[in-house]
């Protein structure tokens, strides 16, 4: 039980110590930002784990094109799912944290469009999936549409908001949080949490996948 | 030298305008300083870690049923 498990006791353990440190440890006083700097711990791992679980997502579509297993085709969709949960609250709480320091839920800002727009590229590859009845066909284009929307997240996410002027921070001339962390009290917190989360959400997913497995071979017992 | 002169009291005259600039780093920043001295902040970390600590429970809850499906179809 412990042996096959343990990754997720760590990810519980980060994340609830993350929770805990990410309170209470100190944070450098920042004008505009006050306590809102602790969001750091928690709004951006959320990004971090879209851009890993949507990695595998890829991957496993890749992998679907080299050897046409239907399972590459299920763990795709599932990590393609799981990515768009953290992308959303990613999304939420960034527009909240945005409320309350530049002012406005949303701006016309390169970052926020280029979040918002590689959501909807994801969503029309639910709707490209749902679309089509074929199994085969199906894992084939949702494949070859996964691979697509996977550089067009890291063209809209990491590419052109380094390029414009951006509000928020690592992008465009802005600095990023590392430069406020001079003692590097927030990365003690930071770093845990990031990882926290990402094996959080990959159990998320795991689950998902077995789902999904169950289903189809519940379906085909019939 | 009447032209340096102007010059290096423009120079300060613009220099001494700067200062308020840098004076507003002066003020203190705001932060939850009363809720860490009054201690209530570890009401909030608390509440934090049982909401998570539920959904954590929910998950685990969800891993098991999964599991139990998994080992009867298997011996079905």
């Amino acid at each position: 039980m412990i042996k096959k498990n343990w990754w997720k006791i760590i990810a519980v353990v980060l994340v609830l110590y993350t929770i805990i440190a990410g309170f209470l440890f100190k944070v450098p006083a920042q004008p505009i930002l006050h306590e809102t700097i602790r969001n750091l711990y928690f709004h951006v791992p959320m990004w971090f784990a879209m851009m890993v679980i949507l990695f595998v997502s890829v991957w496993h579509s890749i992998k679907y094109l080299n050897k046409s297993t239907i399972e590459s085709d299920i763990v795709a969709s599932q990590a393609a799912h799981t990515g768009m949960l953290v992308g959303a609250l990613g999304l939420i709480t960034g527009s909240f944290w945005a409320k309350y320091t530049w002012g406005a839920w949303w701006v016309a800002d390169t970052k926020l469009n280029g979040a918002a727009i590689t959501m909807l590229i994801y969503m029309a590859y639910f709707v490209l999936r749902g679309s089509i009845d074929e199994e085969q066909k199906r894992a084939r284009i949702a494949a070859v549409y996964n691979i697509l929307a996977y550089v067009m997240l890291i063209v809209f996410l990491m590419i052109l908001p380094r390029m414009n002027d951006s509000l928020h921070p690592g992008n465009g001339g802005n600095p990023g949080f590392n430069s406020y962390d001079l003692d590097s009290t927030m990365r003690l917190v930071f770093y845990p949490a990031v990882l926290g989360w990402i094996v959080l959400v990959v159990w998320i997913f795991t689950l998902r996948v077995r789902t999904e497995k169950l289903k189809r071979k519940t379906l085909l017992n019939e | 030298m009447n032209n340096f002169l102007k010059k290096t009291a423009l120079l300060f005259a613009l220099s001494i305008l700067s200062i308020s600039a840098f004076a507003q780093q002066d003020q203190p920043i705001e932060m939850a300083d009363g809720l860490y001295q009054s201690g209530k902040i570890y009401v909030v970390v608390v509440v934090a870690s049982i909401i998570f600590l539920g959904i954590v429970a929910y998950l685990i809850m969800l891993d098991r049923k999964i599991s139990k499906l998994e080992k009867e179809i298997k011996n079905k």
